[in-house]
């Protein structure tokens, strides 16, 4: 099993046409995710990569079946983009797509409440259920099927977890970016909510950065109800304050949002904190033991 | 991205709200001259970016055109070391002169991004002149909140609500509710992260005031701002940083001597963690991007030797839709063409790893290899202390 995403899912790409569109929807077509159409709005009618274009998210839900996509728009369009898509009834909305304004995010988040969509992203990697669908630009092949959810404010550094738990025989259940923004779709929360009902998942790494307060949040979600093990690492213990490191939402600002806090609050809600990245998939494998 | 408090007073002017009379002076002479027009007493600001500029003798009160000269003349040029500029300081090279004004009371006014509550806030406090991160610690009763509902926008009612609950009466009350609307408007208006005014001031006469403004703004939505891109001081910041932006690399300087280029902002800050988790101190962040090209590879490597701190480097690439055979051929590029200059570990993964390994194997340059980001930063850490001969 997984989360979010399985074979069954069929994927709408918006902005197919561009060259990032065009890009890694091929890479997701190889690894065999069912692209079942692409929107570019002008080019509706056309097949692209062999994948029909529609003019709108809504067609393509209406005479293909998608009910997932992938945004890979330009930033100052993405988060109309979302609510496109949300607006369509889109189940799963993934949004590649970096560089988006803040205040548009605030506004698309506000379109998505009382909507049945989810959003992974902005700013993110995307999702892979290994070995059914992956919706993103992560590389396939460090992936494997199996029991480790995983769930990331970062891109490259979720490939290092990927590889590490891969490397040691486990696996990965579901794996999400949920972004480097400031203001994102789904947090930790709500994905360890899900992998916790989710059978073949036996553990979850979680991967966070500092800025803001998502990983606290996620902390006492986790001390109060979630009953798997997780292990915990917090890029960004050597960054200095009041700098944006990279992504828009990794800052420390007025004190608030070190790694520090964040890995206490983590070993106070009983997760096996890993000080360094390179011992990750050890954690894994110790938590996992422990069990 | 920062701007100057002059330029903030001069968004915030455009937005309605009241601030200072006040011209900015670059001569001795030019201070002199707006003193005497909107004298005889007026404060003398340095412009810089960081905070903290009084107590580092960066604000000075002067009585008449000569002494704003006098004074004028010893802040020009100064370097004005503050608890936020570090122990080198900044250079001044304006002074904001303005008319100073009768304080009856000192107020907050700020406006953040909640990203917890995903929506605009407004916070205002009784306690101007405090940093507010102090006043939230010691006393959180003392600051008042107000979120932007998304949809409808800010309403005039939470302006009123805040102008009393700090206390306001009558017309200084009125003037309050213009000034939080102003500010809000600039906020909105301009894609800002974040707008202080510490303090607001409220005069003996009942008038309301910004006396000292900041305003940052979103990087993401400077494009669609070209007014505020132009305010861009590149005085302001390291030119290191200056430098990498060109090529869209995200580089901010630190204090280690472990230089490190990396892609993907995650990984990169995971790099610095772990050359430290290994006894070394990091250098620099530099992301070279997920999706980096062979040139932006040549110009990060230019840019990660050229800080002269760096005294060994680690290079920590994970190939995805990157391949380590195209980031292994820039490395050596750039090395070729300006030198080795420091010992540099290089672990490559991923995407045609094997590939990218051969190229920097057979370049005959010395690299040192690593499979792990273990082995790299425990390789890398040794290379940069002074007393170990490197072989």
């Amino acid at each position: 099993m997984s989360i979010l995403i399985d074979e069954k899912t069929r994927v709408v790409v918006q902005g197919i046409t561009g060259g990032e569109g065009t890009f890694h929807t091929q890479k997701m077509v190889e690894y065999g995710t069912r692209v079942v159409a692409g929107v570019t709005p002008g080019k509706g009618g056309t097949t692209h990569l062999g994948i029909p274009v529609f003019n709108t998210v809504a067609e393509a839900r209406l005479k293909a079946g998608a009910n997932a996509s992938a945004i890979f728009v330009p930033p100052f369009f993405a988060a109309d983009a979302i609510m496109e898509s949300a607006e369509a009834g889109i189940e799963v909305i993934v949004c590649i797509t970096e560089g988006i304004p803040t205040f548009d995010m605030i506004k698309a988040k506000a379109f998505l409440r009382g909507k049945t969509s989810v959003l992974i992203g902005p700013n993110t990697p995307g999702v892979i259920s290994p070995g059914k669908c992956k919706i993103g630009i992560m590389p396939g092949p460090i992936h494997a099927p199996g029991k480790v959810g995983i769930i990331s404010r970062s891109g490259t550094l979720t490939y290092e977890a990927v590889d590490q738990v891969t490397k040691l025989g486990f696996g990965q259940s579901t794996a999400i970016g949920i972004g480097g923004d400031p203001i994102v779709g789904m947090k930790y929360i709500d994905l360890l909510k899900l992998f916790k009902k989710d059978k073949s998942t036996a553990a979850v790494i979680m991967i966070g950065e500092i800025g803001g307060t998502a990983e606290e949040e996620a902390a006492a979600y986790i001390k109060k109800e979630f009953n798997k093990p997780v292990v915990g690492f917090i890029a960004g213990q050597t960054a200095p304050p009041g700098r944006r490191m990279g992504h828009a939402g990794a800052i420390i600002s007025g004190g608030k949002g070190t790694a520090k806090e964040k890995m206490e609050a983590l070993e106070r809600a009983g997760v096996h904190v890993a000080k360094s990245p390179a011992e990750i998939g050890l954690k894994v494998k110790e938590a996992l033991k422990k069990k | 991205m920062k701007i100057h408090e002059y330029q903030a007073k001069q968004i915030l002017a455009k937005y309605g709200v009241q601030i200072p009379k006040g011209e900015v002076a670059e001569t001795a002479e030019r201070a002199a001259d707006i003193a005497a027009k909107i004298g005889p007493r007026v404060v003398l600001k340095a412009q810089i970016h960081a905070g903290g500029r009084g107590k580092g003798g960066g604000i000075k009160l002067a009585n008449g055109a000569d002494e704003a000269k006098k004074l004028a003349k010893d802040m020009i040029g100064m370097k004005l070391v503050t608890h936020q500029t570090g122990p080198e300081g900044k250079i001044v090279k304006r002074l904001l002169v303005e008319e100073a004004l009768e304080i009856a009371r000192e107020l907050y006014i700020g406006i953040v991004i909640d990203r917890a509550r995903e929506a605009v806030v407004i916070m205002a406090s009784t306690e101007g002149g405090m940093e507010i991160e102090k006043v939230a610690a010691e006393k959180p009763e003392l600051i008042f909140k107000e979120y932007i509902n998304p949809a409808s926008g800010f309403a005039g009612f939470q302006a009123r609500k805040l102008g009393f609950q700090l206390g306001l009466t009558g017309e200084t009350h009125k003037q309050a509710g213009k000034f939080i609307t102003g500010l809000y408007r600039a906020f909105e208006g301009t894609d800002a992260s974040l707008a202080e005014i510490n303090p607001l001031l409220v005069t003996k006469q009942g008038n309301v005031l910004a006396l000292d403004a900041k305003m940052n703004f979103d990087d993401n939505a400077l494009a669609r701002h070209p007014e505020i891109q132009a305010m861009r001081d590149l005085d302001e910041e390291e030119p290191l940083e200056v430098e990498a932006s060109k090529y869209n690399l995200n580089y901010i300087k630190l204090d280690g001597n472990v230089g490190c280029m990396v892609n993907g902002a995650g990984l990169a800050m995971a790099t610095m963690d772990i050359i430290k988790y290994s006894g070394g101190m990091p250098a620099n962040f530099l992301d070279v991007g997920g999706g980096v090209s062979e040139e932006a590879v040549t110009n990060a490597f230019k840019i990660l030797v050229s800080d002269k701190d760096v005294k060994a480097a680690l290079i920590n690439i994970f190939g995805g839709i990157v391949r380590c055979d195209l980031v292994a051929g820039g490395i050596v590029k750039a090395a070729k063409e300006i030198g080795l200059k420091v010992p540099m570990v290089v672990r490559l993964k991923g995407t045609n790893m094997e590939a990218g390994k051969k190229i920097l194997e057979t370049s005959g340059l010395a690299f040192y290899s690593a499979d792990t980001m273990k082995e790299a930063a425990e390789k890398v850490v040794p290379l940069a202390q002074p007393q170990i001969k490197r072989s």
